[in-house]
């Protein structure tokens, strides 16, 4: 590491968080947005870990070992609820998923 | 620009390229793969921080696991590129989004005021000064001294797990039981809707 600091990864950190927001703001399928979640938690993950490091603390990295847990169990039982409301509804759409609106 | 820069600035534009890609792309097995293409590069990120370990569960546990169960699913429902078009942008989403990222450049600008230069640790005593010598937080790592704090980074495993095993214990515990939760879960979401509703 000879330039990189950890304002680098924080900075990478943010943009991955960004990106994974935008993917949960504009698209429509929901497995997208789950997916778009986990890139979510993947930046933070990345400044949880540049953060440890950089502050010579452990802590840090076993808190991203409990995200990844929790985003695990997070992903089964969302793409579980996924397939019970496809069969239900027939789509995976958000715009579909409309009952409570009208 | 020596060979670490250049490894990070590839990695980086690996994991954020892969994400972009995975939001835009039209057909849900593509954006998997560009997702695991950015998780892979997260994971290489992690191998530059010196968190060997979260590097490999990374790569075990989201780019095995995880996407695998989302092409699994992806393969199930046979969901084909319709509707990859992203949604109208609705006056209230647009605002969301504004505000975050509008409170995203604030805190951005706020850690990097003149920091992005690297730090001559020259404060501090850090022994470590050598082998990082851009890498280091003074601030930090002033307040975890202060704190007394005896889990000190450390690429090995055996620190990693002996931290898990002795200071998060009980988060460890919670985290097996949360697994068995989700695992329970499933099993009686799948088995309601097919069993009760007749298909």
């Amino acid at each position: 590491m000879s330039s990189i600091t950890p304002h680098h990864f924080l900075i990478l950190a943010f943009l991955l968080f960004g990106v994974g927001f935008l993917g949960v703001v504009i698209r429509r399928n929901v497995l997208l947005v789950l997916m778009s979640l986990e890139l979510m938690l993947n930046g933070i993950n990345v400044a949880l870990v540049a953060f440890s490091r950089a502050g010579a603390n452990l802590d840090g990295s076993i808190f991203v070992f409990f995200i990844m847990t929790v985003a695990a169990a997070e992903v089964s039982v969302g793409l579980a609820l996924l397939v019970a409301l496809y069969k239900k509804r027939k789509s995976i759409f958000t715009e579909d998923m409309n009952l409570l609106g009208n | 620009m020596s060979g670490p820069d250049l490894l990070f600035y590839f990695f980086a534009t690996l994991s954020l390229g892969g994400g972009l890609l995975m939001v835009f792309s039209r057909h849900p097995v593509s954006a998997a793969l560009f997702m695991i293409v950015s998780l892979v590069g997260v994971a290489s990120l992690f191998v530059l921080l010196d968190a060997f370990f979260l590097a490999i569960l990374q790569v075990l546990v989201y780019a095995g696991a995880v996407m695998v169960l989302f092409l699994f699913i992806i393969m199930l429902l046979d969901v084909g590129p319709g509707g990859a078009k992203a949604s109208r942008l609705k006056f209230l989403s647009g605002l969301a989004g504004l505000i975050s990222v509008g409170l995203l450049v604030v805190l951005l600008l706020d850690l990097s005021l003149g920091a992005m230069e690297p730090s001559d640790c020259s404060a501090d005593g850090c022994s470590d000064c050598s082998e990082t010598s851009a890498f280091a937080w003074p601030e930090i790592r002033e307040e975890t001294a202060a704190n007394g704090n005896s889990l000190v980074f450390s690429p090995s495993v055996k620190a990693f797990g002996f931290g898990l095993l002795a200071k998060y214990m009980l988060p460890l515990q919670v985290a097996g039981f949360l697994l068995l939760a989700a695992m329970v879960g499933v099993i009686i979401l799948s088995r309601k809707s097919t069993g009760e509703e007749g298909g």
